[in-house]
């Protein structure tokens, strides 16, 4: 009876990988992003601390594969779940459509982590409408320990009907931290028996029609499945004119802000756990009992939609409630005041920027970009998604889209000009995000001869998220040895015959490189660089000691601040009283970089 | 008793390392916790902010004018996350005395929340400046008696245990010396 009783503070990532392991998941698979990265290396942790033999944890290339892995895992039978962030879900879109169509046999979680802010992401876009699109029962947790306890309920809600279940936080539930009452570990027990029926499995669209047909018929039974059903949440003390409906994080904000406001007995509140399908009881008795209805949810109006009574129901499609941005309890306390018809002291944050991220001291990429820069200096520079976007700090980056864009836009940017007026076209892209989503652009960019350079920034990591590893690095998340893939040979594999491997740190041998590559694309299509540097963050003391050089600013700096604005690392600090830049000896990791940067040859 | 307590500095300071010892120690001392963090492309040297919430609460965020302290890592914090305050709520922040001086005037210094405190130069008089954020944690929870100074060492040796004695020593002495605001002259 290991951890009875014991309090833990989990964050809510954290809570969701222990929900998978107290309830018997087999299968566990993921791409990272933020907000969701951390629930796979919980679960990772589990699997080694708990000696978990029966579950299969593991990073996939992308959000699309690791969709499928985890799906016919559970069409064989077992337990299983993917976890990715909501634009992952874009990815992964194709398998979602259709399994929702074919079904499971073990529990099957979708876990797509949204993130209204954004905070860390290029949409604001609500899982929940994918999951009413696709036709899959969504479940949307309050705080981690209800995302826990949501982990055992959609196993049970998936294998009742046989669907696939969407669990859907958000930011403030992936990364609050709770402390919750942990319960005991369930190992899986399930051995893999995939029963064939090609009618089912393989279905052809004559069979399609068949299916979708029955997916609606479980869509009506789960709108009235007990567990899942929406809770009131304060005494039922009749029927007030008012009712707040809330879901999702929303839900923890307005219980305390009831509270405050002295509503508890004076306003109805109820909370959805299923914001689709909606308990069809809940809406029909709601839409009765009160005159007014308030929902408060994230990011879209899922729920409101689905009360569909103009007359009576407010929220983000109403207008009521601000359809873009996260909604703070501060802009959530205003709007129940409002509608309650009370006063409240709710004020907002006066807006004062922030400082904004910066690549790292050191960083291998902020010296490619410099590189890229000189040797390009009127070029166009598509760049991806990961630490690097930040090049744009450094007017290296012109278009960020989505993963696996920069090659297709500088496609894109070739083909549009014409061979007088074409400017250089460099794309970069991170080694992860060339595995995820960069090869069939470089393979469409051979066949179309593009014009184009693409430099893979190839730091060994998938670095913004917390330094996973890629299909390069031959190590799993467990820590074990597994096959590597060569970043060069793929690319050759791409019918790419220009491909060199160059380091980053050297600044002239780079910019040689990338001329030659420029000249050379304008020819042959295609010219592939790979700018092979470990991330900062993953180099050992010792490998830090050995290429740290001492560097000093001479006295014939004369605070120009090319550095600073052209290079922008953090250790070059520019002082304005005595006019000139200094070397923050705290911060500099001795790269040595910037010393090929100073015009006047002041930094040695 | 609640209290709602702001910590902010930029990516790299620690703040998420300061506001788990701080959640764990009140967790030891048999109170509820809650917290919101900053993770992402922000803890690249951006501003990173968490959020800590001890007692009976259900939301994971403070909503501005509510919070009993804000701990700034870094002085540029202060006017960015102040209008979290309570009216009666307090700043501690890491100010170099240097800046002090030089800024004497500037309106922030005067509000009446606010309490300077020169982190950096404590840790660096005792050759321990990895520890920074430790002696700003000890004095923030004198100010705002949150937990007790006994449950913050416990944890912190707790959380240093497998990292040897020189290491427990030196996070013990920070969070004490910050506690007690001793300053050496140096």
């Amino acid at each position: 009876m290991r951890n009875k009783n014991k309090r833990s503070l989990l964050l809510g990532n954290e809570a969701l990988a222990r929900g998978l392991c107290e309830n018997g998941c087999q299968m566990a698979t993921a791409y990272p992003g933020t907000p969701a990265s951390e629930i796979l290396p919980a679960v990772a942790a589990h699997k080694r601390s708990e000696g978990l033999e029966s579950l299969h944890v593991q990073w996939a290339i992308n959000e699309k594969v690791a969709f499928e892995i985890a799906y016919t895992a559970s069409i064989a039978g077992l337990r299983s779940a993917v976890a990715m962030k909501q634009v992952g879900l874009n990815v992964a879109s194709d398998p979602f459509m259709s399994g929702a169509y074919l079904g499971v046999k073990g529990g099957f979680l979708v876990i797509s982590a949204d993130d209204p802010g954004p905070h860390s992401s290029q949409t604001e876009q609500d899982s929940r409408l994918y999951a009413m699109s696709a036709k899959v029962p969504v479940l949307d947790p309050d705080s981690p320990e209800q995302a826990r306890e949501m982990v055992g309920m959609g196993f049970r809600l998936s294998e009742s009907f046989e669907i696939p279940v969407m669990v859907r936080p958000t930011t403030r539930v992936c990364h609050a931290r709770q402390d919750l009452a942990l319960k005991e570990i369930s190992p899986g027990k399930v051995e893999a028996n995939f029963e064939k029926n090609p009618g089912r499995w393989a279905a052809t669209p004559k069979f399609r029609l068949q299916l979708h047909k029955e997916l609606e018929a479980k869509l009506g039974e789960i709108a009235s499945w007990a567990e899942t059903a929406p809770l009131r949440l304060n005494p039922d003390s009749g029927s007030p004119e008012r009712a707040i409906v809330v879901s999702g994080v929303s839900c923890a904000h307005a219980r305390d802000i009831m509270t405050d406001l002295g509503l508890t007995d004076k306003v109805a509140l109820y909370q959805v756990l299923q914001p689709y399908p909606l308990h069809t009881a809940f809406m029909t008795d709601i839409l009765e009992r009160h005159t007014e209805i308030l929902v408060l949810e994230e990011t879209r109006g899922v729920i409101e939609m689905q009360l569909a009574r103009r007359d009576k129901v407010r929220g983000k499609e109403s207008g009521h409630v601000p359809q873009t941005g996260e909604l703070l309890p501060e802009i959530i306390e205003t709007i129940i005041a409002d509608f309650a018809g009370v006063n409240s002291s709710a004020c907002m944050l006066e807006p004062v920027p922030g400082r904004r991220p910066t690549l790292c001291p050191g960083c291998p990429h902020r010296a490619s970009f410099f590189a890229i820069k000189k040797a390009a200096p009127r070029g166009i520079y598509t760049s991806d998604i990961g630490c690097y976007t930040l090049g744009m700090n450094l007017m290296a980056v012109d278009t960020v889209l989505c993963m696996g864009a920069a090659i297709s836009q500088a496609a894109g940017f070739a083909h549009a000009y014409s061979d007088e007026k074409r400017p250089p076209i460099v794309a970069t892209i991170g080694d992860s995000t060339f595995f995820h989503a960069g090869i069939p652009p470089l393979i469409d960019a051979k066949v179309q001869r593009a014009p184009i350079v693409v430099v893979i920034l190839d730091n060994r990591t998938t670095a913004m998220t917390g330094n996973q590893p890629t299909p390069a690095t031959g190590v799993d998340i467990l820590g074990c040895e597994v096959n590597s893939v060569d970043i060069e040979m793929l690319v050759r594999g791409c019918g790419i015959n220009h491909c060199r491997t160059v380091d980053p740190m050297d600044t002239k041998g780079f910019i040689k490189e990338l001329k030659e590559a420029m000249l050379l694309s304008k020819i042959e299509g295609p010219c592939v660089m790979i700018s092979r540097s470990p991330c900062v963050l993953n180099l050992s003391r010792q490998e830090q000691a050995d290429q740290y050089k001492k560097i000093r600013v001479t006295d014939d700096c004369d605070g120009c601040g090319y550095c600073v604005s052209h290079f922008e690392c953090p250790a070059l600090v520019l002082d304005s009283e005595n006019q000139r830049v200094d070397i923050d000896v705290s911060l500099c990791t001795g790269c040595g970089v910037c010393v090929s940067v100073c015009p006047k040859g002041s930094i040695v | 008793m609640n209290y709602q307590i702001v910590i902010s500095g930029i990516g790299g300071q620690g703040v998420l390392f300061v506001t788990r010892v701080l959640a764990q120690a009140c967790m030891d001392d048999n109170k509820r916790v809650l917290t919101s963090e900053t993770h992402g492309m922000a803890q690249r040297g951006g501003t990173v902010i968490s959020h800590l919430k001890v007692g009976t609460f259900a939301s994971p965020l403070i909503r501005p004018g509510n919070a009993d302290l804000l701990l700034a890592l870094k002085q540029e914090n202060y006017p960015q996350h102040r209008g979290f305050l309570k009216p009666d709520g307090k700043a501690l922040v890491n100010c170099r005395d240097l800046d002090l001086n030089l800024n004497a005037e500037k309106s922030e210094l005067t509000k009446p929340d606010y309490i300077s405190m020169d982190g950096q130069k404590m840790a660096e008089a005792d050759n321990n400046l990895r520890s920074f954020n430790l002696y700003m944690l000890g004095r923030a929870i004198r100010l705002v008696p949150v937990c007790s100074l006994e449950k913050v060492k416990a944890r912190i040796e707790k959380i240093f245990s497998s990292k040897g004695e020189v290491v427990i020593e030196k996070a013990l002495l920070a969070v004490e010396t910050g506690y007690y605001y001793i300053r050496k002259e140096g």
